[in-house]
């Protein structure tokens, strides 16, 4: 008993530190929404990567760069509808 | 002393310093551990020792304050003395005297019975303040939710409203001075003054006639209240004092009786009152008018009713219809009285008969004599198994007065819901309390779970008594006060009419000496606090806040703060302000800025947003009219002062006059208060300010040289050292207007006599001498090295010491120089009790002044000599760890053949019978080996060693420490001087060292290990190792691991592992899992080295991560650890996937341990091959229908997300969905 309750503290003290880690409940959308918007975020973290993704498409560096901080938000669509 | 001389001598000190500086992380051989650290692998002696060997780093608690002052450094409230009516007189011991006492500062002895102290009741060792506890009576009534959801207007809450308990107060109060006034005249005679500070000014003048009649009533009604800063806050006491306005203020007899009390109390002259337990103060008789418990009220006599205190809740006989009730009917029949029998009539005398049930319990009345009333004597009558409860670990007498409901036999069916629900509550309180852990944990759990279906009067109504009991020990009042702490959180709102009486038990806990009990007591309070909301907790500790008792106001004061520390300061801000500016009554102000003083207590730098505000708020009080608030002030300022520094003077910016003026006007006590907060403030100010207010300040600190008063003599030394501290004041400043005065007024005999005097006035002089130089102080002290009182003498050695460690000697003249030697060899010679300070100052001396020494070493070895021969064990101890001290100067001075004679001399003296000497001389010896080297030591080392090896068996901590250190340098520097026989005989010596207690001893033995190996080759030294691993103790064991580990890593680890595998091979349990341990060692020593031997000890590892036992798996995942962290980068990957392979079937383990390793390894192995290939493993169980599966998995993918989320990014799984799809990776030019 002691030791689930020290370990879920651990788990919500972790989550509230690191945003994209899961645990067993987490959803498929909260998984890919966080893959998604880690990948944007290491694209954009990388200058390198950065520039050779927007020379592939064809568009300024900085303008790429503001679409994927935009493309953060709701990487994967809406949320799924809940249902109770 | 020519310059040239003067920079020989800076530049060696130079060098010295930087020697000692550097030992810790430097590539030269290390002192501390032994080891030529020249690998960058994993440091032997830090975490990773901590798995093996218990830590006995420094106490995890040292320096914070363990034990407070009960009221702070407020003390002289006069109504702070214990007014509990007694009729014996009571002669105690001054608080300080206890307090040293009760911290015991060192000097004491052990006290033998201090254990048994410990297991006693709590009440025991509280002093005569805390007891006070007691007279707040048993339990205030409960409080009316003006704050409640669904409350709806003008309809009256139940229980005690605001307004009452404001009335009741002001009753006391008035009751209080009355009595004051009473006992004044009866002391000094009829035409005497009053003096006595009334709390209703005006009418004490007017109407004093009215009161000396002892009649409250008029009073009251003549006077019109007025609502200052109770209005404002948001408390419902608007209306509420506006009714009381119009009413004439109830007096006693047509007060409303509380529901549930029999009657109201009644106000008894003093001579006819019973030796009450507690509560023989009016204060504590207004507490009683309450509801003791739910079921005293239905008429059922439940025992809480002689829950101690109260005597005066029945002042009537038992009728015989509740005599029928209480006892049972049936086989039992009453008896006629027997003739002749009187019953006594005359209630004064009936009063004088045992006041209450539990009189035996350490009361406070009368002479008794005490009587341990164990649970053992009493074996026969108490019972440990309650029916319902289960075997109980103990049950005392006290406790049948709670729980007797349980074994009275009632039948279950004839009760009543709530009968039932209040004995379920009990019995869950007695598995709590008395239970053993296992029914502990389930009985809380369940009194958690089901806290708001039980409801919380009938929870508190039950725990609180329990907690008031005086019996009650540390481990019941833990328990608990758990409970609370658990229900609280589950009952939220529902605490609100309950806090006060929480707040009357918990409170005390806040001054209690146990530095955990205070934790404890400040976490309930703050979370009763969140609970009840601020507006709630200010209307129910509004009334305590000029409550007659100091007591009462203190705890009050310091629950307050942790509200504030709860609540954040802003919320409780205008209310504290309101509060110190109280013009109803100074005792108030007193509060509010005790509460003030309290905060920076409790948060420390925490304050410092809202700095400007408190300070604001109390800063008018400065100037109060009454000099307590005053003083309060003063120390609520310095408290701020401290815990803002260095920052926040503008804070005070507003203060800073009306200190320095106040500090002029001040005398005594006061002044105290306000040097102590000037003392505090200057540290804050930039330099020219520092200067300016300290030339303001220091006259009157010179004047407060010559005090006669101990606590104003403390803070002139502590203001003066603070001052010297801050840089705006120069060394000439203090050396032409202080240290005359200082050195004069200070420095005398006496002062050394009295141990804090004494401490405080050495860390000032130390203080000072920082600023003046090391040249000034010794010069003024040196002559005290003579002097004829040895305190005195001791005193200056440690100021010589202090000064001359922090600011080298460079600053001593040739003539000091030597009367200072000369002072500290005839203080050393003269002393009569061998004391550290002593040979810690002669070291010192003697290290500062380096080759300065040369002239007076063959003077100090001679004295050395001499002592060495001395009869007294002690005397020879002493000059032994001299000689450790300073063999380091001898070596510079050239002194050789000094030391040669001096290591001839402690060979002699190997035959040493006092172990603590003996360790002493092995210490001494091996300094001087360490200077000067195995080949030039006298006696050849190849003579000395043969004496040492039976000296390994000593089993004294010392000694092994000592001797173990000894061997081992040799080992290390100068194997070839002794033969390998006599090697391998300290080897086989040396295993039984690996069972040592000691950490340091376990280390040395195993690096010495390493040494004779490297000396002699690893085959005979890992033969007998490898043997050890068969041993029965576990300890032995791991340290063998180790020390094959370290064999295996000063020896190659070729020359090792055939052997260490091929050992693998016995079948036997521990051996194999010895084997793997060194493994794991031993590829963590290694580090890289280990991938020329990774393939070799795969087949080993493969039949050992798929062993039945678990430990084994366990212990072959942290070898697959430390190789694959050994092997990053390197090129061992495919090894590593076929281990991981081989691993991951494990990660369904559930032993923390186990997981843990295997979590452990398979990370390593994700370092080794990158985590695209072990995230392979780990998508395929993120979604698994079973939680058991995907919970192990999801930790994984934590783990790996933690450790490296970029690194991850290229590898995530594709999915169809387009709108999951990455298409900038697919992105080619």
């Amino acid at each position: 008993m002691a030791d689930k309750l020290r370990a879920q503290q651990q788990l919500e003290q972790l989550q509230s530190r690191y945003v994209g880690t899961g645990h067993a409940d987490t959803t498929k959308f909260e998984w890919t929404s966080n893959i998604q918007r880690d990948s944007y975020a290491s694209y954009i973290g990388h200058p390198p990567l950065l520039s050779y993704m927007a020379i592939g498409m064809g568009e300024p560096k900085e303008k790429v760069r503001a679409k994927m901080i935009e493309k953060m938000i709701q990487p994967v669509g809406k949320p799924p509808e809940m249902q109770d | 002393m020519s310059d040239a001389d003067f920079e020989t001598i800076r530049r060696l000190q130079a060098e010295r310093n930087a020697l000692a500086g550097g030992t810790k992380g430097s590539k030269t051989f290390d002192a501390s551990n032994q080891r030529t650290d020249v690998s960058t692998k994993a440091s032997l002696t830090e975490s990773f020792d901590n798995d093996l060997y218990e830590r006995e780093g420094v106490d995890k608690y040292a320096g914070y304050n363990t034990s407070i002052a009960a009221d702070g450094d407020d003390e002289d409230m006069e109504d702070g003395d214990d007014n509990t009516r007694r009729l014996v007189g009571q002669y105690t011991a001054s608080r300080d005297q206890m307090n040293e006492f009760s911290s015991g500062a060192g000097v004491e002895e052990e006290d033998i019975l201090l254990g048994r102290e410990k297991k006693a009741a709590i009440a025991d060792r509280e002093t005569d303040y805390q007891k006070r506890r007691f007279n707040r009576g048993a339990l205030t009534p409960t409080r009316a939710d003006p704050f409640a959801a669904n409350s709806q207007a003008g309809v009256e809450a139940e229980g005690q409203s605001y307004r009452e308990v404001m009335a009741a107060r002001e009753l006391e109060k008035e009751e209080e001075r009355v009595r004051r006034l009473i006992s004044d005249k009866q002391a000094k005679g009829e035409d005497d003054v009053v003096h006595h500070e009334a709390t209703l000014k005006k009418e004490d003048t007017s109407d004093k006639e009215n009161n000396e009649a002892g009649s409250t009533v008029s009073v009251a009604t003549s006077r019109k209240r007025k609502q200052r800063w109770d209005v404002s806050s948001e408390t419902p006491s608007a209306d509420a004092a506006g009714a009381t306005e119009e009413k004439p203020k109830r007096s006693r007899w047509d007060q409303t009786p509380v529901p549930g009390a029999e009657e109201g109390p009644k106000r008894r002259s003093r001579w006819d009152q019973a030796p009450t337990l507690t509560g023989a103060t009016p204060v504590g008789n207004q507490g009683l008018a309450t509801p003791m418990h739910p079921s005293q009220a239905g008429g059922a006599p439940m025992l809480p009713t002689a829950f101690g205190t109260d005597i005066s809740s029945r002042n009537a006989p038992l009728s015989d219809e509740e005599l029928d009730l209480m006892l049972p009917s049936e086989g039992y029949k009453i008896l006629d009285p027997p003739p002749g029998y009187e019953p006594i009539r005359t209630p004064a005398r009936k009063l004088m008969s045992t006041p209450a049930p539990m009189g035996g319990a350490g009361g406070l009345g009368g002479f008794m004599m005490q009587e341990p009333e164990s649970a053992r004597m009493l074996g026969k009558q108490m019972p440990t198994d309650i029916p319902g409860v289960g075997d109980l670990q103990f049950f005392k007498a006290e406790d049948m007065t709670y729980f007797a409901k349980l074994v009275d036999g009632a039948d279950e069916n004839s009760l009543s819901v709530d009968e039932l629900k209040e004995r379920k509550i009990m019995r869950l309180l007695l598995k709590v309390k008395n239970g053993t852990p296992p029914m502990r944990k389930t009985a809380l759990r369940q009194l958690t779970d089901n806290a708001r279906q039980f409801g919380a009067g009938p929870l508190f109504n039950q725990i609180l008594p329990l907690l008031m009991e005086k019996t009650l020990e540390d481990q019941e009042r833990h328990l608990l006060v758990k409970v609370i702490d658990r229900i609280l959180y589950k009952l939220d709102d529902l605490v609100r009419p309950y806090v006060h009486k929480i707040l009357v038990v918990i409170e005390p806990l806040l001054i209690d000496q146990d530095y955990y009990a205070r934790v404890e007591g400040r976490e309930i309070i703050s979370n009763l606090s969140k609970a009840a909301g601020l507006a709630h907790m200010i209307s129910t500790m509004r009334p305590d806040i000029d409550h007659v008792d100091e007591y009462v106001r203190n705890t009050t004061a310091r629950a307050f703060a942790v509200v504030a520390s709860a609540l954040g300061i802003p919320a409780l801000l205008p209310f504290l302000r309101a509060v110190c500016r109280s013009k109803k009554s100074w005792q108030a102000r007193h509060t509010g800025v005790k509460i003030v003083q309290q905060i920076p207590i409790l948060m420390g730098c925490a304050i410092l947003p809202h700095l400007k505000g408190l300070v604001d708020c109390i800063g008018d009080n400065l100037n109060d009219e009454q000099a307590k608030v005053r003083t309060v002030t003063s120390l609520a300022i310095a408290a701020l002062a401290e815990a803002a520094n260095p920052y926040g003077i503008e804070s005070f910016d507003d203060i800073l006059n009306p200190l320095w003026t106040g500090a002029r006007k001040q005398r005594g006590k006061g002044l105290a208060g306000f040097l102590k907060a000037v003392g505090y403030i200057i540290p804050l100010m930039d330099e020219e300010y520092a200067n300016y207010y300290t030339s303001q300040i220091m006259e009157i600190l010179l004047r407060e040289f010559s005090s006669p008063d101990e606590e104003m003599k403390k803070v002139v030394l502590k203001v003066v050292s603070q001052c010297a501290s801050t840089d705006g004041v120069t060394a000439g400043y203090l050396k032409e207007n202080v240290l005359q005065e200082f050195f004069k007024s200070f420095w005398v005999r006496r002062m050394a006599l009295d141990k804090r005097n004494y401490r405080q006035v050495v860390e000032t002089t130390v203080d000072l001498g920082q600023k003046v130089g090391v040249g000034e102080i010794i010069e003024r002290i040196v002559n005290n090295l003579k002097d004829e009182s040895e305190a005195y003498r001791k005193m200056t050695v440690e100021t010589v010491e202090k000064v001359v460690a922090s600011l080298g000697a460079a600053d001593i003249g040739e003539r000091l120089e030597e009367r200072l030697i000369d002072g500290i060899l005839h203080a050393f010679q003269e002393q009569s009790v061998e004391d550290i300070v002593m040979l810690n100052g002669f070291g010192t001396v003697v290290n500062a002044l380096g080759t300065r020494c040369k002239p007076y070493l063959p003077q100090i070895v001679s004295t050395i000599l001499w002592r060495l021969n001395n009869k007294s064990a002690t005397v020879r101890q002493q000059a032994a760890d001299l000689i450790s001290r300073i063999a380091m100067v001898m070596k510079q001075c050239g002194e050789d053949a000094l030391m040669g004679k001096l290591g001839i001399v402690l060979y002699e003296y190997l035959g040493e019978e006092y172990p603590e000497v003996l360790g002493s001389i092995l210490g001494a010896l091996r300094s001087i080996v360490t200077v000067v080297g195995i080949n030039s030591m006298q006696p050849p080392i190849k003579d000395l060693l043969p004496r040492l090896t039976p000296i390994l068996r000593n089993r004294h901590e010392k000694v092994q420490e000592n001797t173990i250190d000894l061997v081992g340098r040799i080992a290390d520097r100068g194997p070839e001087s002794v033969n390998a026989r006599e090697w391998m005989r300290i080897c086989f010596e040396l295993l039984d060292m690996l069972k040592a207690h000691k950490k340091g001893i376990r280390r040395a033995a195993n690096n010495t290990f390493g040494f004779i190996a490297k000396a002699i080759g690893p085959q005979d030294v890992l033969a007998t190792l490898l043997n050890n691993l068969r041993v029965q103790e576990r300890q032995s064991r791991v340290c063998t691991a180790v020390a094959i580990g370290i064999v295996a890593e000063t020896c190659a680890p070729f020359t090792v592992l055939p052997a260490l595998m091929n050992e693998y091979r016995v079948p036997e349990l521990n051996v194999q899992n010895g084997v793997l341990k060194s493994l794991s060692f031993l590829f963590e020593y290694i580090g890289e080295m280990a991938k020329d031997y990774v393939y070799a000890v795969t087949p080993l590892l493969e039949d050992a991560l798929i062993d039945r036992d678990q430990v084994h798996r366990q212990t072959a995942a942290s070898v697959v650890k430390h190789v694959a962290l050994g092997v990053v980068g390197l090129g061992c990957e495919d090894a590593m996937v076929h281990l991981l392979n081989l691993l991951y079937p494990n990660l369904f383990e559930t032993s923390p341990h186990v997981i843990d390793r295997i979590i452990e390894a398979i990370e390593a192995i994700r370092m080794a091959v990158g985590s695209g290939l072990v995230l392979n493993y780990v998508w395929a169980g993120l979604f698994h229908p079973a939680r058991k599966v995907r919970q192990p998995y999801w930790r994984l993918y934590n783990d790996a997300y933690v450790q490296g989320a970029d690194s991850m990014v290229p590898y995530y799984p594709t999915f169809d969905d387009d709108k999951l799809a990455r298409h900038e990776l697919g992105i080619i030019i």
